[in-house]
């Protein structure tokens, strides 16, 4: 039996004044699946993940999550998606305990929920402190615990690990992985690094320019090359970072 | 949504904002310390009578053979004390003037020549420069300098008429020192109500584009919340700062100035409040679209400005001309500072008040539900 589509983007364009961010987007992507977004800046990752967001509307083309517009079920769809986006900053005077009550109200949860997204994203020794004082991977990893406070079936993280030192980045990486072994959440990554993509997704997405350049399992993208970098150089004639 | 859970999402949003400006200690300085700082030091300044002193600069080069019957250098010898420092810096006479209604004046005339003296008029030292000629006392001074022109009157009084009366009780002169009539009393209300739209403008329009340009908006509407609740909690908790430092002021006022309310109290709580209304909706309309910090910054500066010079705050706005004092009067902050000052000093109530409550109540509404329409979250 397939399994079942939980995001389906059928033909999205979308331009801002001269710039065509997204042209022509395909993807279905089924439960429990984790997918990677890859490509250099400006591939029209965000963009993408924006839309299927809500955050944005597609120009032309039509995107479904659960079976479901976002016109008119915004309400439900929120309820089942977690979204960390790219360079959000929470309110630097808030404790990560009041940062996550905040959060958790919107979904009618209450403290015990919190408790349990500081022991899942590791911040028990920092949930006392001002979100102004955390280094930049402990406020990553609350805003991957904001992410997951409503249990999604649907995680949306936008570069989630761009600018962290190895270690903050592993860190993110483990509270996914643990994820990804404990529950069918779908998740769709944007991601600059290679080995994120690797390590972290079972099915990648090479962007590049608005378009998918190639898509599949790591396996199979890389059946003919060393690595991901190689692959995008065979394809684009440019190496991811440039 | 149940109504419980809306109220609880309420609260949390209430809560994040009360807290995040309870604890910046940059909030409560200028939101509540420095407006009592400023109505203490104004507040002081004109109502303390201690001696106004003037210096006066007297050209030591010029013909001295008297003025008016009396020569200065004569006029000097039998009226002032002189100072025997023998400083060049230091002044040469000083003439003490008493006076228990107006308060004491204190000439100091400092002996030098024409350039010298023109220098120190330039720099506001001096404002008045005394200089004889051909028998006759002349007075240089720009007339269009009120305070000068007050040397020239107490000086040429003295000097002129021959007639030095360095004590007096001024039976005739009746200082105004009843409460509501004196400048502290005009002052605080309308440090009060500048309060209230400094508070709004900065406190609302520039929290919520400092906010957008975090993304932070962006973040909290991809959860369930209810897209209003976040500006009526931001709007809630600011009202209440709002009210919490207009009562301190207040508090301060009745203390230390013997301050009173000879109006409606009730009626001063519903203009506060309306005036909170208008410039919260004015701050959430000014504050819909940009995520520029520093365009926010002009466009808040844009409205408060002319306000805060118009309105009335620190001296009469009767004081511009004619044709433009109807217009000054529509002023949302001009409204609120008449009305509070009319409830403070003239003991108006309701019915005094009932129509700038009404209009501005009608602005705040109208701007707050103009900027939700068009209001960007990202």
């Amino acid at each position: 039996m397939p399994a079942e589509i939980v995001i389906e983007v059928k033909n999205v364009w979308k331009s801002f004044k001269t710039v065509q961010a997204v042209r022509g987007i395909n993807l279905s992507i089924p439960k429990g699946q984790f997918v990677a977004l890859l490509g250099p800046n400006g591939a029209g990752k965000t963009t993408l993940v924006e839309m299927i967001e809500g955050i944005r509307k597609p120009d032309t083309g039509e995107i479904t999550i659960m079976g479901k517009h976002w016109k008119g079920n915004e309400d439900e769809l929120h309820r089942m998606i977690g979204i960390s986006l790219q360079e959000t900053r929470f309110i630097d005077k808030l404790r990560v305990t009041e940062t996550l009550q905040l959060f958790a109200s919107f979904f009618n949860l209450g403290i015990t929920r919190v408790n349990e997204i500081i022991r899942i994203v590791g911040l028990e020794e920092k949930k006392r402190s001002y979100v102004v004082n955390l280094s930049g991977g402990q406020r990553q990893r609350l805003a991957l615990g904001i992410a997951m406070i409503n249990t999604p079936g649907i995680l949306l993280l936008d570069e989630p690990t761009t600018g962290l030192d190895p270690n903050a980045r592993r860190e993110v990486w483990v509270i996914l992985h643990k994820l990804k072994e404990l529950s069918q959440t779908s998740m769709i990554l944007t991601t600059h690094y290679m080995e994120e993509a690797e390590k972290l997704c079972d099915y990648i997405v090479i962007m590049d320019n608005g378009i998918i350049l190639r898509e599949g399992t790591p396996p199979l993208l890389l059946a003919n090359h060393r690595n991901l970098d190689d692959l995008f150089v065979s394809l684009t004639g440019r190496k991811l970072y440039e | 949504m149940n109504r419980l859970n809306r109220i609880r999402q309420l609260w949390q949003l209430t809560l994040a904002h009360f807290r995040e400006i309870i604890r910046e200690p940059g909030v409560l300085f200028w939101g509540i310390g420095f407006p009592i700082l400023m109505s203490l030091g104004l507040g002081l300044a004109f109502t303390s009578s201690s001696d106004i002193i003037r210096k006066v600069a007297v050209i030591s080069d010029g013909n001295k053979t008297g003025s008016d019957n009396l020569s200065l250098n004569t006029f000097f010898t039998k009226n002032c004390e002189k100072n025997n420092s023998g400083k060049k810096e230091d002044y040469q006479w000083k003439l003490e003037l008493k006076d228990d209604k107006l308060g004491n004046s204190v000439f100091l005339f400092y002996s030098m020549n024409w350039d010298e003296a023109l220098v120190l008029l330039k720099r506001g030292t001096i404002n008045l420069i005394l200089k004889e000629n051909s028998g006759l006392t002349e007075y240089h001074f720009d007339p269009m300098n009120s305070d000068a022109e007050l040397t020239f009157l107490k000086l040429s009084s003295v000097i002129g008429s021959g007639k030095v009366v360095t004590e007096g009780n001024n039976a005739e002169i009746k200082p105004l020192t009843t409460t509501g009539s004196r400048y502290i009393d005009f002052l605080v209300p309308g440090l009060i109500t500048m309060g209230v739209m400094m508070s709004s403008m900065w406190g609302i329009s520039y929290g919520i584009i400092e906010k957008r340009s975090k993304k932070l908006l962006r973040r909290l509407i991809a959860t369930p919340m209810k897209k209003p609740h976040y500006l009526i909690s931001l709007i809630a908790v600011r009202i209440g700062m709002n009210f919490i430092e207009a009562l301190i002021l207040l508090v301060f006022g009745i203390i230390a100035f013997k301050m009173t309310i000879q109006g409606s109290i009730p009626a001063m709580i519903l203009m506060f409040l309306a005036g909170n209304i208008a410039f919260a909706g004015i701050a959430v309309f000014v504050s819909s679209h940009t995520s520029n910090t520093e365009v926010g910054n002009g466009i808040i500066n844009f409205v408060v400005m002319p306000m805060m010079i118009l309105s009335g705050i620190f001296f009469s706005y009767y004081n511009f001309p004619d044709w433009s004092i109807r217009v000054i009067q529509m002023l949302p902050l001009t409204m609120l500072t008449d009305g509070i000052r009319s409830i403070f000093n003239e003991g108006a109530g309701f019915p005094q008040v009932a129509l700038p409550i009404l209009v501005l109540t009608a602005i705040g509404t109208i701007f707050f539900t103009a900027g939700l329409k068009i209001f960007k979250w990202h």
